[in-house]
């Protein structure tokens, strides 16, 4: 059901610039329906950004970030043709994996 | 101490620097609004309705088991590119004047055999109960992006709904003897932070027109120029907009004349 992410990733000087979007709903568990239930907590728990076989970025996850999460990091060691891998879980279990060829840019 | 003693000078200097910084305090704040708007614009959600929109209107779809791929949006069939920077228009199948909306719900009717009743009882988005046509919307606005809006205004239709419009903005009802042009006929207005556009203001309204549809920051999900309306009108209280209504489309006729050759920036990025 998890639609696919938008990333967009582009040399910046010696760096990967990447920019990450990812379409989630975010529930806190804090929120009621219009009939009074609370609306069950459902967000991602945790993100891995990998390259090249390695782990470049990962990160922990809560209820504090927003509906549609937008992302923004860079990293060293990236060329451009070399592909990027994005995976999110979330507290359901569910996931989605995306990946993105680094681009030229600047 | 020599700190009691320095005070007054101190304060001389704060006040003697503050009294011409007033208006560039305020260009200050009004440029870093703009600063904080571009940074959010890299990210705007905007970009995933689009996508998604782009899927749906290539999916087979509907009783037909057909895509939107053969729509005519006013450019000929199947043309998306640029499409919405010549809408609102008159179109002779349907022998009346359509904006994105309108034409896009006709599409999903005669192609893919949806019906109309069904389409058209939900068209905003909820949480849990997304929707289509936000999706759709945002993906034809989304080809036209970085075209100027040149709307055309030349038949009779295109005419008689500009009038019509005209006399919706001007024309004061409702318990609260409310206009459009209440809140959008002068220039430097605005609700707490919220400009307010001047819509009869080309400047203005070259702006806000094309912005349309915009992801709602505060809504968690891209609105539409007719949830727009329906807002507007809910907050004047006036009697609940339709959607695709001729009303909503004469509206938007009207303001097109003002916003054009406003650069397309849809889908946007709003509070």
């Amino acid at each position: 059901m998890a639609d696919p992410m938008r990333i967009r990733a582009n040399m910046l000087g010696d760096k990967v610039e990447v920019r990450v979007l990812m379409a989630h709903e975010m529930e806190t568990g804090q929120r009621k329906d219009a009939s009074g239930a609370i609306v069950p907590a459902h967000f991602i728990q945790n993100v891995t950004v990998t390259h090249a076989g390695k782990t470049v970025l990962s990160a922990q996850w809560g209820t504090s970030i927003s509906k549609n999460p937008f992302m923004h990091f860079r990293f060293k060691g990236g060329k451009p043709g070399e592909k990027v891998t994005i995976t999110w879980v979330d507290n359901k279990g569910e996931r989605r994996t995306d990946e993105a060829v680094i681009g030229g840019g600047s | 101490m020599s700190f009691p003693r320095l005070l007054p000078a101190v304060l001389v200097g704060v006040l003697a620097a503050s009294v011409p910084c007033v208006c560039q305090a305020q260009d200050d704040t009004q440029k870093e609004v703009e600063r904080y708007r571009q940074l959010l614009a890299e990210g705007n959600p905007a970009d995933l309705f689009e996508a998604k929109g782009e899927e749906l209107w290539k999916t087979p779809r509907g009783p037909r088991k057909a895509s939107l791929e053969q729509c005519d949006l006013g450019l000929g069939a199947g043309v998306v590119k640029g499409a919405f920077a010549r809408l609102p228009r008159y179109s002779a199948d349907t022998d009346r004047v359509q904006d994105l909306e309108s034409r896009i719900v006709t599409c999903m009717v005669t192609l893919q055999g949806f019906k109309q009743e069904d389409i058209t009882k939900n068209p905003f988005s909820a949480p849990g109960r997304p929707s289509d046509l936000e999706a759709l919307a945002s993906y034809v606005a989304g080809e036209s992006k970085g075209m100027k809006l040149a709307a055309p205004l030349d038949h009779p239709k295109e005419m008689e709904a500009f009038r019509i419009g005209e006399r919706l903005f001007y024309r004061r009802a409702g318990p609260h003897d409310f206009a459009c042009v209440s809140c959008h006929g002068e220039n430097g207005k605005r609700i707490r932070l919220q400009e307010l556009p001047k819509l009869t203001d080309p400047n203005d309204a070259r702006k806000i027109f094309t912005s349309w549809p915009a992801y709602r920051v505060s809504q968690g999900t891209v609105r539409t120029m007719q949830h727009r309306l329906y807002d507007c009108y809910w907050q004047m209280r006036h009697p609940q907009m339709d959607y695709t209504s001729e009303a909503s489309i004469a509206l938007q006729v009207f303001m097109a004349k003002y916003a054009k050759g406003g650069e397309i920036r849809a889908p946007g990025l709003k509070r």
